[in-house]
């Protein structure tokens, strides 16, 4: 038995089973950070204070570079697949692998910079919205991490199998990064700049 | 848009061509075929057993806190010396406890009974087979999705073992009440929460993408049965409603265990001592986030059921559905008004009069659609010759009492009456109507419907009978007297029913007797169904492929169908309704015939 449209478009929806899947996750990861990004709305609208200045900029901005540059990769690492150049795939693959390792360090440095000086997600509602958004965020890097690990390791043999069917596979792996690229996109400037 | 939905180009993957009505082995030991299965048709009944199992359950819970509301204080029988010092010492319910199985009853009854039941279950095994697929879109997350539901269910129910029992806030666990740390079942209900949102966002994700991309040749939207739709519908609602609980849930998680106040307003004082929170949080923003789920959740209990009864009653009345169509537009618009509308559920939260305005504007208009719906299959019965078959018996008593509970509602959703009856057993007996003698029956319904095709076994009709009469019965007494309490100005979640409160003197408590009698009976009447389910595994009559008469996809399918459904590759020549055709030689013209074989 044959599940049909796992590798060719189904005609008249123009779609692959698989790319559909991920669209619909990605409209429920919306829903996600859309309810995380309305409390911080209301939690900061209903707030006496607000602080600014708590978060390191310099360190955010480094990682929306790292994070936009992972995107690009991720790109160019379908895109040589699509081009048949396995040896370039597996360069910027495991280029995505590494940066997105780059901004969880640091974020690690980040954070324990923060713990150094007592400032816990208790200390603060800001805090509190800050380590959740970015906690959560961190979570979805780590999710693309493995999928990216899988990827490189024992996934890869797919490639000779049925290599359509892994390019698929890397396209939506690149959907997902893509949106957790986006995510950052506005947890930068929410956090840390305004 | 392509009027057949024929496309020339498409591979015929579904082709799966064996000769024969055996099943087809792929050497599957017993683990992978029955209990780590990725079959669609496995996993239904998984998630229908277990769903079931949820309910009893649940089920039980109720009847116990029904014993301390018909007689406060009195020892509990036959369980009550086995539930232990800080439950019920010497078999008399403490309050702590009574909140928890108010609180679990509630949570097991929605997300672990009912709606694994009709989503996990029928639209597991019944929706791949009527629109003609071998499988679901994704068999392996299918399997994750369900043993992420056992996961959550097996959180939940350890909850009740741990020190301090389980969740006692409530199914809605609003804070601050929720947050508070005498609450420890809470933290475990929130980690169950976060696995049943896991498993019904990967099985949305599936059912949707299996109705878009494998419906079979020729079976264009509008030609899908109703089922179908629902469950589709059903889908987008758990996939966009799901993820504010779930952040919820973090939020919550949150001020549980990191000490944050998200929802922790300052200068709470807890025994005349001060909550030491940062404070500054919102406790109307848990309200928010939570019915912005759980009223779309509302739907998700309902919108299957009416799927559901629409196959029932357009296969036994021999009869196309009544509007069709406008059924079909109904039920997307239900999707998306459901919405907005959830703030209804918060008029007594001081939330402003522009809000409550526009939330019952909204809530008068979602009402709607779920009348033309309902219009729709009581107009499908005018000049029918019914068979009164135990599925029609359920599917028809359905109507009435989703009418009621409908009806009953349009009070609750304009503030100025809903200030009266909110918290009042008015509101239980409302969304009871809707929930259990409307879905739970449609369920029954569906259960009676499909058995034949799942098992190639009929289940009994004089049992069948003796459970639908004495459900129906006993149903509508432990529910219609609620509603004069509530009317009375009876509130809810009290322990001893109200005995020791002075506001409830002459208020009819007395009822509380009459409710738990009918309730037990209703226990009683479960009976005859869980012998007639297991007995007609055995001794049920052997059937063929389609023992109804019916006309849609499921019916050409072996009963029961084996791994990859069907025998040949199924096209589809008409609408799934087409009984009674003028100049038909019978009096139904399945999906699944070509026009030749009419004539």
């Amino acid at each position: 038995m044959n599940i049909p449209y796992t590798v060719d478009e189904r005609p008249d929806t123009g779609l692959t089973n698989g790319k559909l899947g991920i669209w619909l996750f990605l409209a429920s990861e919306v829903m996600l950070f859309g309810a995380l990004f309305s409390t911080y709305i209301i939690l900061r609208v209903g707030a006496p204070e607000w602080p600014h200045g708590e978060l390191n900029i310099w360190l955010g901005a480094i990682n929306t570079i790292i994070l936009i540059s992972s995107s690009v990769t991720m790109v160019m690492a379908w895109a040589s697949l699509k081009m048949n150049d396995w040896g370039k795939h597996r360069l910027f693959l495991i280029s995505t692998f590494l940066l997105a390792a780059l901004f969880l360090v640091n974020k690690y440095f980040e954070y324990s910079a923060h713990f150094a000086t007592g400032e816990l997600p208790s200390h603060s509602t800001f805090l509190a919205i800050y380590y959740t958004l970015t906690g959560l965020h961190g979570l979805h890097i780590l999710g693309g991490m493995i999928v990216m690990a899988y990827l490189l390791g024992p996934g890869a043999k797919m490639w000779k199998e049925n290599s359509d069917q892994f390019a698929n596979r890397i396209e939506a792996t690149g959907l997902y990064w893509h949106f957790v690229d986006l995510v950052w996109i506005f947890l930068f400037p929410v956090l840390y700049l305004l | 848009m392509d009027k057949t939905g024929i496309h020339p180009g498409g591979r015929p993957a579904h082709v799966d061509v064996r000769g024969h009505d055996e099943p087809h082995h792929e050497e599957l030991g017993w683990w992978r075929k029955y209990v780590f299965s990725t079959d669609h048709k496995v996993i239904g009944i998984q998630y229908a057993i277990t769903g079931l199992l949820f309910l009893l359950f649940g089920f039980t819970l109720m009847m116990i806190m029904r014993w301390q509301l018909a007689y406060p204080g009195r020892p509990i029988p036959l369980i009550g010396q086995w539930l232990g010092q800080d439950r019920a010492p010497m078999g008399i319910m403490l309050p702590e406890f009574y909140n928890q199985l108010g609180a679990m009853h509630g949570t097991i009854m929605v997300f672990m009974g009912v709606v694994p039941l009709a989503v996990g279950g029928f639209g597991n095994f019944v929706m791949p087979l009527q629109i003609g697929a071998p499988d679901m879109a994704f068999p392996k997350i299918n399997m994750a999705s369900y043993w992420a539901y056992v996961l959550g269910g097996v959180t939940m129910i350890t909850s009740f073992f741990l020190r301090g029992g389980a969740a006692q806030s409530g199914w809605t666990s609003y804070p601050p009440l929720a947050t508070l740390p005498i609450a420890n079942g809470q933290t475990m209900w929130l980690l169950g929460m976060i696995f049943l949102i896991t498993s019904s966002l990967l099985g949305s994700i599936n059912f949707i993408v299996t109705i878009v991309q494998l419906r079979a040749k020729g079976l264009s939207y509008m030609r899908l049965p109703f089922f179908v739709w629902a469950q589709f519908v059903t889908s987008f609602l758990l996939l966009l409603a799901f993820p504010p609980l779930e952040a919820a849930g973090v939020l919550q998680l949150m001020d549980r265990l990191a000490g944050t106040s998200f929802f922790m307003p300052s200068g709470l004082v807890l025994s005349g001592r001060p909550i030491p929170v940062s404070g500054n949080g919102n406790p109307l923003l848990w309200q928010h986030l939570f019915w912005f789920l759980a009223h779309p959740e509302v739907y998700v209990l309902i919108l299957p059921a009416m799927g559901i009864v629409a196959e029932i009653i357009a296969n036994n009345t021999r009869k196309p559905l009544w509007g069709y169509k406008a059924m079909v537009y109904s039920v997307t618009t239900l999707g998306f008004l459901s919405f907005i509308v959830w703030a209804h559920h918060m008029f007594m939260t001081g939330m402003g009069t522009t809000m409550s305005a526009f939330f019952q504007t909204t809530t008068m208009i979602i009402s709607i659609p779920s009348v033309v719906i309902l219009t729709s299959l009581l107009l499908s019965l005018w000049g029918a010759s019914i068979r009164f078959t135990t599925p029609m018996l359920f599917a028809l008593a359905f109507l009435p009492m989703f009418g009621i509970g409908g009806l009953t509602g349009l009070p609750l959703g304009l503030a100025p009456s809903d200030i009266h009856l909110h918290d009042t057993y008015y509101v239980i007996g409302h969304f009871h109507y809707v929930v259990a003698p409307g879905t739970i029956f449609a369920l029954f319904a569906g259960i009676y419907h499909w058995f034949p095709k799942a098992t190639g076994k009929k289940m009994n009709e004089v049992l069948g009978a003796i459970h639908f009469w004495g459900s129906f019965i006993c149903i509508n007494i432990v529910f219609m007297p609620m509603f004069i309490q509530g009317l009375a100005g009876m509130n809810r979640r009290m322990y001893d029913g109200g005995a020791l409160y002075t506001h409830n003197a002459g208020l009819p408590i007395k009822l509380n007797l009459v409710i738990g009698i009918a309730a037990w009976s209703l226990g009683l009447f479960q009976i005859p169904f869980i012998v007639n389910f297991f007995g007609s595994l055995k001794w049920g009559k052997a059937v063929d492929r389609n023992p109804w008469e019916a006309t849609t996809l499921e019916w050409s399918a072996p009963s029961p169908p084996g791994h990859g459904n069907f025998l040949t590759e199924p096209i589809v020549y008409r609408g799934p309704y087409e009984y009674s055709v003028p100049g038909a030689a019978k009096d139904f013209s399945a999906q699944f015939e070509p026009e030749k074989a009419q004539a």
